[in-house]
């Protein structure tokens, strides 16, 4: 019983990770029907970016580490990554809007080889530590309930990410741009007779995605303390899954995409095999896919009319 | 060579009949290793043919029937680790294992890819890269791993069976696999295996031409298309489907054993994702659906990090990041693939009138 409750309570905390960088993937395909394979990597610039950050102002410049600060770096570090996405997006996919779904895939693929092997450059290609000094920034404080140890950084992750959702789900439901977001993702010629700047509209969605993806980083780097320059592929492709599971296109999809997919690890973890956990998490996507082709939560559409 | 000198020979060179230039070619790839004499170029001219193989053997999936194949490497990685445990085991020859390998990839490929075929684009990209992963993980967890089995009731008798067995052998593969040999003759040096490889890759372009203007062919492209007016013509959509799913996964097949009898130790990293994706950007950036076009994306995709290496002397570490960058600049600035297909090209002409005139 204290091993399910604590598999489930890991499992919802790998799952609120998975669900961040997913809305990324979904909110790019729900509007450009493009799968963006460099947002992992945009994932684990996060991470490296809010390394660098806080090295940078509680080691160098000596500023007492406190939860108001990390929040402070936290805001950075998603305003930096947003930026390189829009810089992405620019660069990688804009060109090839009109030449179909292919090559913008294969220049994703080169944009994440690029991003990579950039941070393998900059930071080394061994892992890097998030330093002890943070250990202080939120207190190493661990519950005991029914058994299952939940500590106080598990929390602090868990409510975070379902801010951050919250925050998207209002925004895209509830306030003009956001309506105009979802008007894009229809339909983009209707959407831009209706007045609605496509194109700003894409930037927004490579401002938002990556945004929480990166924030999606950083907290990753927090919890486990270690960060690789391939984190971007693990991740990216849980992510993926994740979107996929819940309906692609399809925001409170990722969201339940990426908790189901962080269950069914942590429960294949803790009562099948941890080899295998990947294989699993596959096998239940083929399986849901099998019986509902769209996903979760994906629409059924008319093949063609 | 002057420069004057050098526009004489391109001027020479373009009144020669094109018979001509083809004879030229063909007598340079065959002598080859001849004029190179360097080992080190020859295996990545041989690494460039099996490439080639993979690259012609996903076109097929991708570029003629449209579907969304990211998970290749799991039907190369059936086909290698047939050869390499009937090879290393039984003593078989590598050669006889050639159509063991090819079909137990084709049934492979119709086994998993039937339930799926009906999933459309991209769904079915994530569920071909989640088989992919799904063959990886198997191989390196190996049988023994699977002992949680014995916990189900009724299943307490696989645990001895289990415990221990060796199959694939985990992360560190299978070695000792048996060198191809024909008539006597084996082959051992790397440009033995040039001849070999060139031979099969010369075989599958011209199989891989003839199966473009066969009626199966244009029933792929049909598909591809579109798929509802293939059905209103009487296509079996499915049974063509997955075809093109048993034909590519029987080459790519035959690319694992060729692979295996010649570096004769294979692991499951070599066929990871990163495996499938140079295969899918190969197709892509060559021109998706075009024979030349899959040899020069392997060019691309196999041999241009190779040249980088030799001429990024002391900026090594700048490699793969110059790497990543040309693939964004060439799908950019060639959407189209580098030696695109006809039909492909006009299509996106098409596209691009179309945007054209709003």
């Amino acid at each position: 019983m204290g091993q399910l409750v604590q598999q489930l309570i890991n499992g919802l905390t790998i799952g609120s990770f998975y669900a961040l960088i997913a809305l990324g993937y979904t909110m790019v395909y729900g509007v450009l029907k493009l799968i963006n394979f460099a947002h992992g990597d945009l994932f684990m610039l996060g991470a490296y970016l809010g390394l660098v950050t806080l090295m940078g102002v509680v080691v160098n410049l000596g500023a007492p580490a406190s939860l108001l600060l990390l929040l402070l770096i936290f805001l950075i570090v998603m305003a930096l990554v947003a930026g390189i996405g829009i810089v992405l997006e620019r660069v990688a996919y804009r060109p090839l809007y009109q030449a179909g779904r292919l090559p913008s895939i294969v220049s994703a693929l080169g944009a994440s080889i690029f991003l990579q092997n950039g941070v393998m450059l900059l930071y080394g290609a061994r892992y890097r530590t998030y330093p002890e000094e943070f250990k202080v920034i939120v207190p190493d404080v661990i519950w005991e309930i029914g058994g299952a140890r939940v500590a106080l950084i598990q929390l602090l992750m868990l409510v975070i990410a379902a801010l951050l959702m919250a925050g998207l789900y209002f925004f895209v439901q509830y306030t003009r741009v956001g309506t105009a977001m979802r008007a894009v993702a229809l339909d983009h010629d209707t959407a831009s007779l209706m007045g609605i700047d496509v194109y700003r509209i894409i930037m927004l969605v490579f401002l938002i995605g990556p945004a929480l993806g990166g924030a999606g980083g950083m907290m990753v780097g927090l919890y486990y303390g270690r960060i690789y320059f391939t984190l971007g592929w693990s991740y990216g492709l849980k992510a993926f899954t994740a979107a996929i599971l819940g309906g692609i296109g399809n925001i409170p999809g990722a969201m339940i995409g990426g908790l189901i997919l962080g269950l069914i690890e942590a429960l294949a973890t803790g009562f099948v095999s941890d080899a295998w956990k990947n294989a699993i998490a596959f096998f239940v996507l083929v399986l849901i896919l099998i019986f509902k082709p769209r996903g979760l939560l994906g629409e059924r559409v008319a093949e063609k009319l | 060579m002057g420069e004057s000198s050098l526009k004489d020979l391109i001027g020479r060179l373009r009144k020669l009949d094109e018979r001509y230039l083809y004879s030229i070619l063909a007598a340079l790839v065959v002598l080859f290793p001849w004029i190179v004499r360097s080992v080190r170029w020859i295996q990545v001219v041989n690494f460039f043919f099996v490439y080639a193989l993979l690259g012609l053997s996903l076109n097929i999936i991708l570029g003629y029937a449209g579907l969304f194949q990211l998970g290749h490497a799991a039907f190369y990685a059936v086909g290698a680790y047939t050869t390499a445990i009937l090879s290393s085991r039984y003593d078989i020859p590598t050669f006889w294992l050639l159509p063991v390998a090819g079909l137990l990839s084709a049934v492979f490929a119709i086994l998993i890819s039937r339930p799926i075929l009906h999933l459309r684009g991209d769904y079915l990209c994530i569920v071909t890269i989640g088989f992919g992963e799904i063959v990886r993980i198997a191989l390196r967890n190996d049988a023994s791993s699977l002992v949680f089995l014995s916990k189900i009731p009724g299943l307490q008798f696989l645990e001895e069976k289990l415990t221990g067995l060796v199959i694939t052998g985990g992360p560190n593969g299978i070695f000792g696999i048996n060198r191809p040999a024909i008539l006597g003759f084996t082959f051992r040096q790397q440009w033995h295996y040039y001849y070999l490889f060139l031979a099969f890759v010369v075989f599958t372009v011209f199989a891989m031409r003839r199966l473009e203007n066969s009626r199966l062919g244009r029933a792929w492209t049909c598909v591809r298309e579109d798929e509802l007016a293939a059905e209103t013509m009487g296509i079996d959509t499915v049974r063509v489907k997955l075809l093109a799913f048993a034909i590519g996964a029987a080459w790519a097949g035959v690319a694992g054993n060729l692979y295996a009898s010649w570096v004769t130790v294979i692991a499951p990293e070599s066929f990871s994702f990163w495996e499938s994706v140079i295969m899918f950007c190969i197709v892509v950036l060559g021109g998706t659906g075009s024979i030349p076009g899959v040899l020069v994306g392997t060019v691309g995709m196999v041999v241009l990090p190779e040249i980088l290496r030799e001429v990024l002397l002391n900026i090594q570490q700048w490699r793969m990041l110059l790497f990543g960058a040309a693939m964004v600049i060439m799908m950019v600035f060639r959407p189209e693939g580098l030696w695109p297909s006809q039909r492909f090209r006009r299509q996106l002409e098409l596209a691009k009138e179309a945007v054209g005139s709003e």
